[in-house]
């Protein structure tokens, strides 16, 4: 993913095309202080002296940890997905991993030079003058936030944008208010998880009634080997408020399978809305099947405002296993939920993916709208829940849920869950599965058009409803995505 | 394009140069010739006509030449502008500049009329190394050619031939051609669908379109869009042979006679071959 404006007349990755190759799979030479591997409440205890945090996250850990671990001894992870995958050991897992040359950043230019040029190479300047003037950046280098972009600019507003580890040092008492409320720590195995050793990620708070007038964005690299990514997100805009938040994600390829169990959380209050958008390009292994990233996410909002909107918009195209629902519980009066997802999956790569909007208030309402690609022997399956409280009278829901097909080893699956207890409520679901035809490749390539850039172009068309709803330069740098996550899926 | 072939025509003025030649071409699917044998040739500057009752080979022709893998060719050779065609990969037909009207145009949903087009040009004019159009220049090209073959410009904006009636489909492929500029063109029964008015115009459009220095072969089982159309030559194509060539009276000749006329014809060439 990059956020870094490209000249639009450049001949588009006809390179990248043409190798199909995963192109941030590189390694970064750093030295790291980590923690031992393994997972135990000594372990636990010495994560957080590490990040010398209050007394209170060190019970919020071990309360995690101990419902975690009862769960691992009952059936480990959740069963009920679409996936395969050997077990996990966890106690084989480094879970916190942070570059050594880490002093308390005064200012941008004392990162890391090795961490500088990753995130260079990566396409995201750490640098302000180099960035997108309309983007801030929060970027988070394996266990920990090595930069954030523009915050000076932004407190100006009243707007915190900071990483998780300064926001509970610098606002423990926002943090600890909000933390969890959304997604509990006993809400599912991964995210009991994240709750017992996250260690960094992003938080922002939009005060009463400011917009936010730069896209925040986090960008998540896993560069370590043997390390889990376990990063835990906040955003919380009080009455009136509107943010943008953007967030994209990389790492080297490597032939073992590693863990990101990220757990992202979205708080609106009373009219403000939340539009989160994720490009996911998790390394998802070889040809063969072998390595790539076990993205394990749970991500939701609650609109506990009346009026309030959230407003999720995903394209996943990396990781090996894909298996995330985020979703919206509609508490507000008239709050609005939607969901516009593209998910692809190739070669060996499977992704369980969809999301859950649980209605809640009068009248709220939910679209959904999921773009599901496979291509190779790939497995793709949307899962969507949408329930109606017998108190949210006149909710709404529209889901619309289109699979693509290339080629006939690949495998589109729906599984719609519509629970709806009241009368005055509508719920409308539309699916469909159609394949790239044979046809549709002729009919290109007689106007000149390249096997590649016929695929390009069908499947973007097929993913229009969603790119739409993603900010401008965001959508180009998912088409392009799209385009090498697909290389070589039709003869 | 037509720069090319200017500095070509200046070499042998005065002939008429062969634009391509088809021999002994066969063609089919797996078990199932359906081309059995096609020898055309048509000079540069032509307008011919294929004509033949359904089922006769015709769309399978016109694709063949286009380079649809589906229908692999068993036996025979194709020249175009000494080229061999057979080996060049659809695309690169299209860039050197085969453009194939379908009878069946596809849609693609999601992907505007425009920037299909514009993408297809752009990929035409990379490979013949010309700069690539920027939005603005090709915006006004778009409304140039749009004019030309009065299509709606409303279609313009929307998903390539999504929901397009029959008529439109049909004159928004006239439109591409207009665009594309080719210098040989097959029209894969441009004239069916189309009423009075709307053959009128993309019958129009084709004859502005028509030079000395492209060709033309119209494919059609009527003989109705030759009324505007007048071709050069009249080839009648009958279960995968072309067993009559002739001038366009030969049209007329059909449009009275009917096909079963022909086809005794058909039958003898059979015997003899
Ligand atoms: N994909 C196909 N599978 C089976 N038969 C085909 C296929 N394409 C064409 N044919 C057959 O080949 C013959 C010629 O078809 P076509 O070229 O479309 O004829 P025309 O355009 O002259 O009507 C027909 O008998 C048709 O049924
Ligand atoms: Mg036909």
């Amino acid at each position: 993913m990059e956020t870094k404006p490209k000249s639009p007349s450049s001949q588009p990755d006809i390179e990248t095309l043409a190798t199909g190759e995963y192109k941030y799979g590189f390694e970064t030479a750093v030295a790291y202080d980590s923690v031992r591997k393994g997972l135990n409440e000594d372990i636990i205890r010495e994560l957080w002296e590490k990040k010398g945090e209050p007394d209170w996250m060190l019970e919020y850990r071990l309360k995690a940890y101990r419902h975690w671990s009862k769960l691992e001894k009952a059936q480990a992870e959740p069963k009920w997905a679409n996936i395969k995958y050997g077990p996990i050991d966890y106690d084989e897992i480094c879970y916190y991993s942070a570059p050594k040359k880490m002093p308390k950043l005064e200012s941008l230019d004392q990162i890391d030079p090795e961490v500088r040029r990753t995130f260079e190479r990566l396409g995201i300047p750490l640098e302000e003058q180099k960035l997108l003037s309309g983007v801030a950046v929060d970027a988070v280098f394996d266990s920990v936030s090595v930069a954030t972009t523009f915050r000076e600019k932004l407190a100006d507003l009243g707007i915190i944008f900071c990483s998780m580890t300064d926001a509970i040092r610098e606002h423990p008492d926002l943090v600890r208010s909000n933390l969890g409320s959304v997604v509990p720590h006993t809400d599912n195995f991964f995210a009991s998880l994240n709750a017992a050793v996250f260690t960094d990620g992003s938080f922002a708070y939009i005060p009463k009634g400011v917009r936010c007038p730069m896209e925040l964005s986090t960008y998540f690299r896993i560069n370590a080997r043997n390390t889990g990514q376990f990063e835990r997100t906040l955003i919380i805009a009080d009455e009136g408020a509107s943010v943008s938040y953007l967030e994209g994600c990389t790492a080297p390829m490597r032939d073992e399978n590693q863990l990101h169990a990220a757990v992202v959380e979205l708080i609106a209050h009373d009219r403000a809305t939340i539009k989160y958008s994720t490009i996911q390009n998790w390394y998802p292994g070889d040809k063969e099947g072998k390595g790539g990233i076990y993205n394990f996410v749970t991500k939701r909002g609650k609109c506990a405002g009346k009026g309030s909107k959230i407003t999720w918009t995903q394209v996943e195209t990396g990781a090996a296993i894909t298996w995330k629902y985020p979703g919206c519980i509609l508490q507000g009066d008239d709050s609005v939920g939607e969901f516009y997802s593209v998910a692809v999956v190739n070669n060996h790569q499977q992704a369980d993916t969809g999301t859950k909007m649980i209605h809640l208030g009068k009248n709220t309402r939910s679209t959904i709208v999921s773009k599901g690609i496979s291509a190779g022997v790939a497995q793709n399956s949307y899962r969507g829940l949408v329930r109606i409280a017998k108190q949210a009278t006149g909710a709404r829901n529209f889901s619309q849920c289109d699979s693509l097909l290339i080629g006939d080893r690949c495998g589109a699956h729906t599984f719609p869950y519509m629970e709806v207890k009241n009368t005055s409520s509508r719920i409308e679901h539309e699916a469909s599965t159609s394949k790239i035809g044979e046809d549709q490749i002729f009919y290109c390539k007689q106007r000149g058009l390249s096997t590649e850039d016929a695929v390009n172009m069908i499947v973007n068309g097929f993913c229009k409803e969603v790119f739409r709803e993603l900010p401008m330069e965001f959508a180009v740098e998912a088409q392009k995505l799209l385009g090498i996550s697909l290389e070589g899926s039709v003869g | 394009m037509s720069g090319n072939n200017n500095d070509k025509s200046k070499i042998i003025p005065e002939r008429k140069r062969t634009m391509l030649e088809v021999k002994n071409l066969h063609a089919g699917i797996e078990g199932n010739e359906i081309l059995r044998g096609i020898d055309l040739k048509v000079g540069i500057g032509e307008v011919h006509a294929i004509m033949g009752p359904n089922g006769s080979g015709k769309s399978t022709l016109a694709q063949v030449l286009a380079g649809r893998e589906s229908y692999p060719v068993s036996a025979g050779n194709v020249l175009y502008e000494g080229k061999d065609l057979l080996a060049m990969k659809p695309e690169d037909r299209a860039r050197e500049g085969v453009f194939m009207a379908f009878q069946y145009p596809v849609e693609i949903p999601g992907v505007s009329n425009t920037y299909f087009l514009k993408a297809a040009l752009n990929a035409v004019r990379k490979y013949r190394g010309l700069e690539e159009l920027d939005a603005m220049e090709f915006l006004k090209l778009v409304k140039e050619k749009a004019k030309f073959v009065d299509l709606d410009e409303a279609l313009l904006t929307r998903p390539v031939n999504q929901g397009f009636s029959g008529g439109e489909k049909k004159r928004n492929e006239i439109f591409q051609m207009a665009v594309l500029e080719p210098k040989l063109a097959i029209l894969d029964e441009t004239d069916s669908g189309l009423d009075i008015d709307a053959l009128r115009a993309v019958a129009d459009g084709i004859n502005k379109l028509r030079s000395k220095e492209n060709a033309t072969i119209i494919v059609t089982h009527y003989q109705r869009l030759l009324n505007y159309i007048v071709p050069d030559y009249v080839h009648v194509l009958i279960d995968g042979r072309i067993v009559k060539s002739g001038t366009k009276e030969l049209a007329l000749e059909l449009e009275s006679k009917g096909y079963d006329w022909v086809k005794e014809l058909a039958d003898k060439v059979e015997m003899s071959a």
